[in-house]
């Protein structure tokens, strides 16, 4: 896999970007998470799928501490996620997020979007910060609306700015939770073809999708999850060619035609 | 298309709603302006008929009685009635104008306190809101004159204030303190590294020891002498007039130079900000220059003011400064039960921000002020501001209440007792609305300049 400008190469210091060993989760007498083993390997792309409810949105959110887990370990980068604000602020930071629902920031300008955190966070001069954004702007391929508010933009472009706004703090791990869910059918294409782009340019990826072509073009692995159970863990290939349990199956069976 | 047209029936010129609307509002109108014309008539001939002043000569006349707060002269042989206008809309605004800043200031901590994670201040903000807003304002301003303010004790039996005073503290204490306090922080220091119940352990055995050294020093340093001047009893709170004195200036001075260096700082340090990224502890230095210059003053020069105490001469206190109990009771009153509406509207404009904005922040790896600061407030204000407009103007509309424990403002003293005494009832009262239209126009006119900004920035 080429050098490619969408990307900073870090120095491999450890091969493991996520380790997840035995995590629990419960909402009140709700266990929504049982028992959740996952290693991701740099550079690894992960697609996450199941029915919905079955957790697949609160494993990823206990990656960057949205949500807390109460059992288990989760190892990022290295660092293992406790109560300590200074770690969970510090993976935060190396650990990029796109929301179903965008989350831009409405009373900032898409170019403000962007610079945001790099300036207050990675405490960059304006300019520079301004000069990264302009380049991952680029690279989603909507530079000229960098002056717009993201009210004024369409659903697509907006998902467009929220990855280069993750992007602009460099990450080591990029975070998808269902990112085209919320796009009319036609904005779908351009929200993929981004991250298609992304992943080839070698970044660590888990994304919670329905997309299965998407799945298959750019997965190493593709994860189910049901019923806040990780089911079946398989190569893209085997995964839809021979789904090893009967819910996998199921599963497949309601959303392939 | 014009062929439709061409088919389409003739309207008679009565039908057309244009027409229609003319005769209607025309018609409408005759009929205002008559019942207008003939109740001014009807009311000017009857007052006339009973010797009921109609124009406005009574406003240079003199007054005649005496007002217990005045912002500017005014005696009863000398002032005229226009002159107790001025005394009583003055009395108005100012009373206004320290309860919004009291009510807004409280309201903002209080809304924020309903949304702690900490179950004890949550719920004590609920419950301060729950019962401030649903008792009717004037009597809880009835509560704080007679209840809490009046029964305070006479003139002679003053509570009073002791004087403090400073000595030079010893080596000794101050270095054994030092270390009893480096102890303390030490244990917070370690509380971070440490997980689990000792996390709690260590963080108030620290706390602990740095209260008590602070306390142990303390005490060896303050001295309490005599009385300090402060005393409060039913006829209000009194306390030393601060007299000018030569050395009065340098503190002005330092104290004007520490606010605009610090607004000067400001402006430098976003410039620093935007060139190298280096962020500025802006707070703490502004800080060090506001109260910092002024107490180096002090120091260099001595102190700023004179203090003129006041003194018991027989049933009352002379000299000093003294904020009435009427004016105490309905500062209380209008700042508590507004700051019960306010809390609710920040509240309500800080839910009003999506959950998604501040998990969208956190994910970019902001700390939570940050995102406060950067994300949510700037997108709750929006929300917040025109209800908030709305209750500056209720509190300044409620403290005509000022009638009901007798503090002097613009509708006791004017449409009171000036309506009383003139018998100008129609042209008083008519004043005193157009004050109070005036004072509400103004004020939303305001915010609304700077609702359209922060809207604007929105879009």
């Amino acid at each position: 896999m080429a050098a490619s400008p969408l990307v900073k190469t870090t120095p491999v210091t450890n091969d493991i970007a996520v380790e997840i060993v035995g995590m629990h989760k419960w909402y009140g007498e709700f266990h929504v998470l049982r028992d959740v083993n996952l290693t991701v390997r740099r550079g690894e792309k992960i697609v996450i799928c199941g029915p919905s409810g079955s957790g697949k949105s609160t494993m990823i959110r206990c990656i960057n501490r949205l949500e807390e887990h109460q059992q288990g370990t989760v190892v990022v980068d290295g660092v293992p996620l406790t109560n300590d604000l200074k770690r969970i602020d510090e993976i935060r930071r190396d650990v990029g997020m796109v929301f179903q629902h965008f989350n831009l920031f409405p009373h900032l300008t898409v170019l403000e979007n962007c610079t945001l955190a790099p300036i207050w966070v990675r405490k960059m001069p304006q300019k520079q910060a301004e000069e990264i954004a302009m380049h991952y702007l680029t690279r989603v391929k909507i530079p000229d609306q960098a002056l717009k508010y993201p009210g004024q933009l369409s659903g697509g472009q907006q998902q467009r700015v929220a990855i280069a706004r993750s992007l602009c703090m460099s990450p080591k791990i990029m975070m998808f939770d269902e990112p085209t869910s919320a796009l009319d059918p036609e904005m779908v294409k351009e929200v993929l073809d981004t991250m298609v782009q992304l992943a080839q340019d070698g970044m660590t990826m888990l994304c919670v999708t329905h997309e299965m072509g998407f799945a298959r073009q750019v997965a190493d692995r593709v994860v189910f999850m049901d019923r806040g159970e990780i089911v079946e863990i398989n190569t893209p290939e085997e995964f839809f060619k021979n789904p090893q349990h009967e819910r996998t199956k199921l599963f497949l069976s309601q959303i392939l035609h | 298309m014009s062929d439709i047209q061409m088919r389409q029936p003739h309207v008679p010129w009565w039908n057309e709603p244009k027409n229609r609307g003319f005769v209607y509002q025309s018609l409408l109108f005759i009929v205002l302006a008559f019942l207008i014309w003939s109740a001014v008539d009807n009311a000017s001939t009857n007052m006339r008929a009973r010797g009921i002043p109609t124009d406005f000569s009574f406003w240079n006349r003199t007054a005649g009685f005496d007002v217990n707060l005045t912002l500017i002269e005014f005696s009863a042989a000398a002032s005229t009635y226009g002159q107790a206008f001025w005394v009583g809309l003055l009395n108005t605004l100012m009373v206004s104008v320290v309860s919004i800043i009291f009510a807004t200031i409280l309201g903002f901590g209080i809304g924020i306190a309903r949304l702690s994670s900490n179950w004890i201040v949550a719920k004590l903000a609920t419950a301060y809101v729950e019962t401030l807003r649903n008792l009717p304002l004037l009597l809880q301003l009835l509560f704080w004159y007679n209840a809490v303010l009046k029964p305070l004790p006479g003139p002679r039996d003053s509570v009073s204030v002791p004087n403090i005073s400073f000595v030079t503290p010893d080596i000794v204490p101050t270095i054994v303190c030092a270390f009893i306090g480096g102890v303390g922080y030490a244990a917070t220091r370690y509380a971070r590294t440490i997980g689990g119940v000792a996390v709690i352990v260590a963080n108030a055995i620290g706390a602990l020891l740095m209260l008590t050294a602070v306390a142990i020093w303390l005490s060896g340093v303050v001295r309490f002498s005599g009385k300090a001047g402060i005393y409060l009893n039913n006829r209000g709170l009194i306390f030393p007039e601060f007299v000018e004195t030569a050395d009065t200036w340098p503190f002005a001075i330092a104290l004007v130079v520490g606010i605009v260096g610090s607004l000067a700082f400001r402006h430098w340090a976003r410039g620093v900000q935007k060139e190298t990224g280096d962020q500025m502890p802006v707070a703490l230095v502004a800080m060090g220059l506001i109260f910092g210059l002024p107490l180096l003053t002090t120091l260099v020069f001595g102190a700023p003011f004179d203090l003129a105490r006041p003194e018991l001469r027989g049933f009352n206190f002379v000299g000093g400064t003294r904020i009435l109990p009427e004016f105490a009771a309905l500062m209380f009153g209008l700042s508590l039960y507004t700051a019960s509406f306010i809390a609710e509207i920040v509240r309500a404009g800080i839910l009003a921000v999506n959950k998604g904005q501040t998990e969208a922040s956190s994910a970019l790896g902001l700390t939570r002020a940050q995102g406060l600061k950067l994300v949510v407030v700037p997108q709750a204000m929006r929300v917040i501001i025109p209800p908030l407009t709305n209750q500056f103007l209720n509190l300044t509309k409620n403290s005509s209440l000022a009638v009901f424990i007798g503090y002097p403002d613009l509708v006791q003293v004017f449409a009171g007792t000036v309506l009383n005494q003139t018998g100008a009832a129609v042209q008083v009262i008519a004043i005193t609305m157009a004050v109070y239209l005036v004072i509400s126009l103004v004020t939303s006119f305001v915010m609304d300049i700077y609702n359209k900004r922060m809207a604007l920035v929105e879009r």
